[in-house]
């Protein structure tokens, strides 16, 4: 029989976190600081919207764009949030997440060959969906010395004639980084003068603790060059409901309509009634959730200064990244020790690119309690490696 | 600071000071005089627990009485919701608007005690003109706590 594979597909690599998921989730006590989801409930009168369409037999397709009452309240949503205008009718396409909206921005965007400059440590889907959309990747790799942020010369540096996209991930999973005025300014000028396109995924962009969060299209001479992506998940506490959306110039948006008309037809029915509630009624539950993940923030960013963990401060997300590389083993030598010794599952920062070695993500998506037991594990764990190196030197 | 404070204590009164101080990014000293200037302010009432006495082998009965009244000349309605609420086992009295006037939440030892209060002590004030009781069967939520059971957390234990 021939191979019924396609070449592209198995070249791709499993993401690194497969494998600690298994060990992990096989390990039956073990507490988990590795979700990169909500720990609250999609806030009740979200929820409440959804069953009332769902009662009101609101199950048939919405055209492939999404229902017009939620573009048009995504738009508004961006007027007030982030002071970006977008035509409701032309620029804005409702997708099956955030995550959709990358996968078909890209194939939208790429011809073969062209550079996709991805940034890491970021989210893992980046890298394989520019590869699928026929797309090079390349990986800048930031430092942590930036703070995780992306600089104009380290932008530059990437540049060649081939580079089309730049995917820009901030607040940045994993790294808990942003992205603030001054430094978007920075790199504004190098993808003008270079003419290139970004994908901004902002996903996390109501989690930020250090002002508002500033979207990449808000700039001058940017919202033409720039596809915002952004979703329910993070901020709703919806990340079930599969629901994200892509705004851009309408030429660009067309485009990814039409695969996704294709690929999808289009996002649940369910999910837009209730975001639709979502953008109209819940900037309060976004607040509130935004709040009680800031207490656990500086809750963590003390504990690791107690215990002399170093981790600079992340303005966002719900991520701490703190730097292991003193105990002289690699991310995921720490990790499954740590899951093996004090059944904490923490997430290698390497499943999110190379850069990440000598980091690992801690996620602060759960309750304070919770954290509070785990945390008090990982202060035992650090001490011990201390005395490790002590009694070693 | 005042509002996040308020807001943390509100759903756990046992949060320790210097970890309040931490999670909202402030000096210890500087909760410790809120909470100070609070409570002699009376903001801050008390620090109580909230029981599910459902679950205990103690026998509580609790009910809400609608009572009207005859408003009286110069103290409106508050010389008699004085007189209700210095009764140790009135829980609560409110001034409500719509068809009466005070809500009163009682508790007591068993139904027979509860009515007996009510034919007693309230139905026979001058100016309590009726009363409705209605005793409570069961508690979904109080203050803002769900009382069934606790949910595990579903999420899958690791995702990027």
């Amino acid at each position: 029989m021939r191979n019924p594979l396609a070449d592209k597909v198995v070249e791709i690599k499993p993401s690194g976190i497969r494998k600690f998921f298994d060990i992990a989730s096989e390990m039956e006590d073990a507490i988990s600081l590795g979700v990169g989801e909500p720990d609250f409930d999609t806030p009740w009168h979200i929820r409440d919207e959804g069953i009332y369409s769902l009662e009101k037999g609101r199950t048939f397709y919405t055209s492939n764009a999404g229902l017009k009452e939620l573009k048009v309240e995504i738009s508004n949503y961006l007027h007030r949030r982030v002071q970006v205008d977008y035509d409701p009718n032309h620029e804005v396409i409702v997708t099956v997440g955030g995550s959709e909206a990358i996968d078909i921005g890209l194939r939208a965007m790429l011809n073969p060959g062209d550079e996709v400059l991805i940034p890491q440590p970021s989210y893992v889907s980046y890298e394989p969906c520019a590869v699928l959309a026929g797309g090079v990747p390349v990986i800048i790799d930031l430092k942590a010395e930036n703070e995780f942020r992306l600089t104009a010369k380290e932008l530059e540096d990437a540049i060649t004639d081939k580079t089309k996209v730049l995917i820009l991930p901030f607040p940045n999973n994993p790294t808990g980084a942003v992205m603030e005025r001054e430094d978007l300014e920075a790199i504004a000028k190098v993808i003008i003068e270079k003419d290139i396109f970004v994908i901004s995924d902002e996903i996390y962009s109501e989690l930020s603790y250090h002002g508002d969060h500033v979207s990449i299209a808000a700039l001058p001479g940017m919202q033409e060059r720039t596809i915002l992506i952004n979703g329910f998940s993070k901020a709703y506490a919806m990340t079930g409901w599969r629901l994200g959306y892509a705004c851009g110039p309408r030429a660009i948006i067309e485009q990814m309509t039409k695969i996704h008309q294709f690929a999808i037809m289009c996002a649940p029915t369910t999910s837009q009634y209730a975001a639709v509630e979502a953008l109209k009624n819940g900037d309060e539950d976004v607040a509130e959730m935004r709040e009680a993940y800031n207490q656990r923030r500086r809750y963590l960013l003390h504990a690791f200064k107690e215990m002399g963990l170093p981790c600079f401060e992340p303005y966002g997300a719900f991520y701490v990244f703190p730097c292991i590389k003193e105990f002289g083993m690699t991310s995921d030598e720490f990790a499954t020790r740590f899951l093996e010794e004090e059944k904490v599952a923490v997430v290698p920062g390497t499943a999110f690119g190379e850069s990440g070695e000598g980091f690992v993500r801690i996620s602060y998506a759960y309750s304070l309690e919770n954290l509070k037991i785990a945390i008090g594990r990982l202060g035992d764990f650090v001490k011990r490696l201390k005395e490790e190196k002590r009694d070693n030197a | 600071m005042r509002e996040k404070i308020l807001g943390i204590i509100e759903k756990n009164s046992r949060v320790d000071i210097k970890e309040l101080a931490v999670i909202l990014g402030v000096e210890e000293i500087d909760v410790v005089n809120e909470m100070a200037a609070m409570e002699a302010e009376g903001v801050i009432c008390g620090y109580h627990t909230l029981i599910d006495w459902e679950k205990t082998s103690i026998e509580k009965v609790s009910a809400l009485i609608e009572v009207r009244v005859t408003p009286q000349r110069g103290q409106g309605f508050d010389s008699i919701a004085e007189r209700i609420y210095k009764y140790p086992e009135v829980n609560s009295v409110y001034l409500i608007s719509g068809g009466f006037d005070l809500l009163v939440t009682l508790e007591g030892k068993s139904l027979k005690e509860i009515s007996q209060f009510v034919s007693d002590k309230l139905s026979t004030q001058e100016s309590i003109l009726s009363t409705a009781t209605h005793f409570i069967l069961k508690k979904y939520k109080d203050h803002g706590t769900i009382l069934s059971k606790k949910y595990d957390d579903e999420r899958m234990k690791i995702t990027p």
